[in-house]
């Protein structure tokens, strides 16, 4: 069985995002970035699956600029066994990733795609989605618990109610929780060896994929500032502020 | 069981600009040589913070053709302005009357971060390893007692010391010779110094904190290459410390304020000091409707060539400010750091081409320029324990008249930590509020840093007597972590009228200063989780 892990380059969880002046997008000059963290989850679902004898190769592919190669890198550092990078520039939406995806779930034959459940920087929770309707396959999202089983999948998902548990037939698509596992370190040897692992390079034009964005982004701004908190003395002070200058009672 | 080990010519520490121009220089020396850095910063620059205004005499003989490779080294100083504060006031010093070291016409203004950050592309080109993420722990002895390499944190211990699930042993990386390159209070060359005397017949380390924000300025204000330094306000006349302000490209400013950790009122709050500079009108009136978009502190050194350790032992080197190279007059480090780092890069090839041993280091710093800028230096910043206005007279002398060549060498007495006075004999300092315009607290300045440390890891701040906070410190000096951390990290909570100590290690900045002002040396500053700790961009 093959597994191919999807696994996007954003900025780092904890830099504080800022906006460029003329709210054209994001600063990401010299902002440090780093995999996004539920694909990190994903790469470590598939490698214990292969660690647990039930699948033969991981392999960790991304879409993005140049630097986006760095991404693949670490997950062939926690246990991928190839990577491929498929390069374009630019804001990338979740169709154009899926539809590359497709070409390649085309070219690798994997039996499973995993991915995380969502990207951070965009929070769109799309692809998987995306790429399941257009592959025709099976989706399991916001699984947090999955078992492979004779070609088929046991997934606890993380829904609003609770959890809810799943049995879905493979191939498939599975987007990935945080609560899936804790993802190992890349140990240092293991760096090492990853720097020789092979690395496919494919652009997205010759995949036949138009990347150009659908949706034009009008502008970015910050949230509006939260105002200052007063203190209030007595019940009744809030009984009257809450009715007469809130008037949410 | 052993940690798994391996085995390089060279093993640097530090990917700061002393350990990156070693690995720089020992590559173009013979680019045979297996040489490894490690970083503790999640990726080179994160942990990087400095003014900057580069002089670029280290860099000219490192790689002369540093213009051609897209450095990010562009914006020439274009003017100088030096100002004396009064509280309201300000005066401004002529530039001709300052000392040539203080005149920075042929330097720029940088990211001393970003210029990592390029250092290290140099670097990796030429074949070195870089491996950011990777905090060396630990010293490894050979049975000699010569150093034969260092260990990497153990990833994934709890807070208890277990090992989790995800638990990764650090390993040990040995090395023909090992660089250590952490920069100011290295916890590793701490022990180094200890370890060999190498600080043996020297006057004590002396150091700073430094503060640095860096604002988005209107253009009416922005004046692009313009230098300025401050004195005086807010500090009194016995605090040693100043400002500065630098112009940098798209309308920012680098803002930041230096205080001698030598300050004797335990009430003093270096944080504070700096977020009141800001509201003097000569600041106020150039960064009023802009917009802070970093900050950052670190200590760093200012002993100069009397406190300088010696920087060789056997089977390893000190460079940069892991020893203390920095230029104070000057304030200037990185150009100083970074010759450091190529002297010691070509003694290393003598050691182990013509096996000549690593104390020939000493000669060849002494005939350096290093060796001279510094000698010229070292009388100014001992000279400021008489008071500012002693001081600056006594610089005006030994620097404008005598260039550095008065025929006597001035002491520093103390080292930081003994210098701070009992509480009781001293006066409360009266902080105003902060306005969330020009000043802020605490709080929201460290959330810029984007510091992190993984929860649920052993606290990498460490008590020796874990009792001695509340029953000496608070007592005597009404516990002055609370105020010299710049990152609210050392807190003093009461909870049904018991005093507690509280240590909220996951907001350090790594900055050192607990570990250099503390009273009674009681806190050891020791390396968390790999990737731990601050993210900053262009500091």
């Amino acid at each position: 069985m093959k597994i191919l892990v999807a696994v996007k380059r954003v900025i780092d969880y904890n830099v504080q995002i800022r906006i460029k002046e003329d709210g054209s997008g994001i600063v990401t000059d010299n902002v440090k970035m780093s995999t996004n963290p539920p694909d990190d989850n994903a790469i470590e679902e598939a490698v214990k699956i292969k660690e647990a004898g039930k699948a033969t190769e991981v392999v960790a592919v991304t879409v993005g600029e140049e630097k986006a190669q760095e991404t693949v890198r670490k997950a062939l550092a926690v246990g991928a066994d190839r990577g491929i990078h498929v390069k374009a520039d630019g804001i990338i939406e979740p169709l154009a990733v899926s539809k590359i995806l497709q070409k390649i779930v085309d070219k690798e034959k994997p039996d499973l795609v995993f991915m995380g459940k969502q990207a951070i920087d965009d929070d769109c929770n799309q692809t998987g989605q995306m790429l399941s309707s257009l592959l025709d396959w099976p989706q399991a999202t916001f699984a947090s618990k999955i078992d492979v089983k004779d070609g088929k999948l046991e997934v606890v998902r993380e829904i609003d109610e609770g959890l809810e548990t799943i049995e879905i037939a493979t191939p498939a698509i599975v987007t990935c929780d945080l609560r899936l596992n804790e993802p190992r370190y890349a140990s240092l040897p293991n760096i090492m060896k990853a720097k020789k692992k092979p690395i496919e390079q494919l652009n997205a034009s010759d995949l036949g994929v138009d990347v150009a964005p659908k949706i034009q982004q009008i502008k970015v701004e910050e949230p509006p500032k939260r105002k200052a908190g007063i203190k209030v003395s007595s019940v009744a002070e809030l009984v009257q502020k809450l009715k007469n200058e809130a008037k949410v009672i | 069981m052993g940690k798994e080990s391996m085995e390089y010519d060279v093993v640097i520490v530090g990917g700061g600009p002393s350990g990156l121009a070693t690995a720089i220089k020992l590559k173009q020396l013979d680019s045979e040589l297996n040489v490894c850095l490690l970083e503790k910063a999640s990726e080179i620059g994160a942990h990087i913070l400095s003014g900057n205004v580069f002089e670029t005499r280290a860099l000219d003989e490192l790689l002369p053709n540093w213009k051609e490779l897209n450095s990010p080294i562009k914006t020439k100083v274009s003017k100088e302005k030096f100002l004396f504060l009064g509280k309201t006031k300000s005066l401004s010093w002529p530039t001709w009357l300052l000392p040539k070291v203080q005149q920075n016409h042929n330097n720029y203004i940088i990211s001393l971060a970003n210029l990592c950050r390029w250092l290290a592309e140099q670097a990796e080109a030429l074949g070195v390893e870089i491996f950011p993420g990777f905090p060396a722990s630990e010293i490894l002895y050979n049975e000699d007692g010569s150093v034969k390499g260092v260990a990497t944190q153990d990833m994934g211990i709890d807070k208890e010391g277990n090992q989790k699930d995800s638990f990764e042993p650090g390993i040990e990386l040995l090395g023909k010779v090992t660089v250590f390159a952490e920069g100011c209070r290295g916890h590793l060359g701490k022990q180094l110094i200890e370890k060999f005397s190498l600080s043996k017949n020297k006057n004590p380390q002396q150091y700073g904190i430094g503060f640095k924000e860096i604002w988005e300025i209107e253009e009416k204000n922005h004046e692009e290459g313009m230098v300025m330094h401050t004195a005086g306000w807010p500090l009194d006349n016995s605090t040693y410390g100043g400002s500065f302000m630098y112009h940098a490209e798209n309308k920012q400013v680098f803002l930041g304020y230096v205080i001698g950790l030598d300050y004797k009122n335990p009430y003093l709050s270096p944080y504070d000091e700096f977020q009141r500079f800001k509201t003097h009108p000569a600041i106020r009136k150039i960064i009023s409707g802009g917009k802070r978009i970093s900050y950052g502190a670190r200590a760093l050194i200012e002993g100069g060539l009397q406190s300088l350790p010696k920087m060789h032992m056997p089977g390893a080197l000190l460079v940069g400010c892991d020893a203390g190279t920095l230029n104070m007059p000057k304030i200037k480090g990185s150009h100083t750091a970074m010759k450091s780092g190529m002297i010691a890069a070509e003694t290393i090839i003598e050691n182990i081409k013509e096996n000549k041993d690593l104390s020939i280091y000493e000669e060849k710093f002494k005939n350096s320029w290093v060796y001279k800028e510094l000698h010229a230096a070292r009388n100014v910043k001992p000279s400021f324990s008489w008071g500012l206005i002693l001081g600056i007279i006594f610089t005006g002398i030994d620097q404008i008249l005598f260039r550095g060549k008065l025929p006597f060498t001035l002491r520093h007495k103390h080292a930081d930590h003994e210098t701070l006075k009992p509480a009781s004999e001293m006066k409360k300092i009266d902080y105003p509020k902060y306005d969330n315009v020009i000043t802020f607290d605490k709080t929201s300045s460290v959330y810029l840093t984007g510091t992190n440390h993984t929860d649920n890891q052993p606290v990498h701040l460490k008590l020796k007597d874990p009792n001695l906070p509340i029953s000496y410190t608070l007592e005597k000096f009404d516990e002055p972590a609370q105020r010299y951390c710049p990152a609210g990290v050392y807190e003093v909570q009461r909870e049904n009228d018991i005093n507690k100590f509280v240590i909220n290690s996951q907001n350090c900045i790594h900055c050192k200063t607990c570990d250099i002002k503390e009273p009674s040396q009681n806190i050891t500053w020791v390396t968390p989780e790999g990737g731990g700790g601050p993210k900053y961009g262009n500091m």
